[in-house]
């Protein structure tokens, strides 16, 4: 296993969550994850960059872009970013209280930050009112 | 993302095949919603024998048919969960609210004994 990286700048809209994750899930398999472990990127993947385009880009008109960065490590170690340049999170420790949503009458259960630190080992937050960085890390068994 | 219904004894059975992310999620409400309303079933059934993927907007998309059926007395149960399936909804706290099942016979045979 060598070093490797990998980044990614996608047009924000919905059709890219899919294409988002299935491209971190392809990078990450060169660390020979388990079924699980790759199940694990993909839904932590799908969660950050959702909220990036519906959180960080509501009501944007014009092309937005997200951007993910991977990196993996020769010690099995796999750390992401995700990065929007949307309005930021103005109070980042209630959004990541489980079952907190700015949109309760969307049908968003407010559970996306919990899926992320609960499949991840790790995850950090970092916003602006130009912009969210979400870092994760993850070390496959 | 495909969606197919069979109505069976009072519950409308959704199959879905595919992901459930934010993108497909608003559609299988859509189609949902469409089909409850023409049919006569009381409860929806979700079958998520073919969904290899959910994220929390299906989790939102499972809890918002479930406050809907509230309303008039009907239930949303789960059928044919697998591995990633099931750990989601173990994280979310889906499964203390959605009975689920190994299948649609298992649901039958508990109503049959007063559910
Ligand atoms: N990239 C972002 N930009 C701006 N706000 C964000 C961003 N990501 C998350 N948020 C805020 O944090 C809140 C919590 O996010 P989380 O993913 O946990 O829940 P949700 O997206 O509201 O619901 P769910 O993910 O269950 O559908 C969001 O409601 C939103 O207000
Ligand atoms: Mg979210």
């Amino acid at each position: 296993m060598t070093e490797n990286q990998m980044n990614l700048t996608f047009l924000a809209i919905s059709e890219n969550q899919s294409f988002a994750r299935a491209t971190a899930a392809a990078f990450a398999s060169q660390l020979d994850p388990t079924v699980a472990e790759i199940n694990e990127i993909k839904t932590a993947v799908s969660e950050a960059v959702t909220n990036a385009m519906i959180h960080g880009y509501e009501g944007v008109e014009t092309d937005c872009f997200v951007t993910m960065r991977c990196h993996l490590t020769t010690n099995r170690e796999i750390y992401i970013e995700v990065e929007d340049f949307g309005r930021g999170i103005p109070n980042i420790e209630q959004a990541l209280e489980p079952l907190y949503t700015s949109k309760p009458d969307e049908e968003r259960s407010g559970m996306g930050f919990t899926v992320m630190s609960e499949f991840m080992d790790d995850l950090q937050v970092q916003s602006s009112p130009s912009g969210t960085i979400v870092k994760m890390h993850k070390k496959m068994v | 993302m495909d969606i197919q219904f069979v109505e069976r004894n009072g519950n409308l059975i959704a199959k879905i095949r595919g992901e459930i992310d934010h993108h497909t999620a608003d559609k299988i409400r859509k189609s949902l919603e469409d089909e409850f309303s023409e049919s006569t079933a009381k409860n929806i059934v979700f079958d998520f024998a073919h969904v290899g993927f959910m994220d929390s907007s299906g989790i939102g998309m499972v809890i918002g048919r479930y406050k809907e059926l509230q309303k008039t007395g009907g239930r949303v149960f789960a059928i044919n969960i697998g591995p990633e399936i099931s750990r989601i909804f173990d994280i979310s706290g889906l499964r203390k609210i959605i009975p689920c099942f190994a299948g649609i016979d298992e649901i039958e045979s508990e109503s049959g004994r007063g559910m």
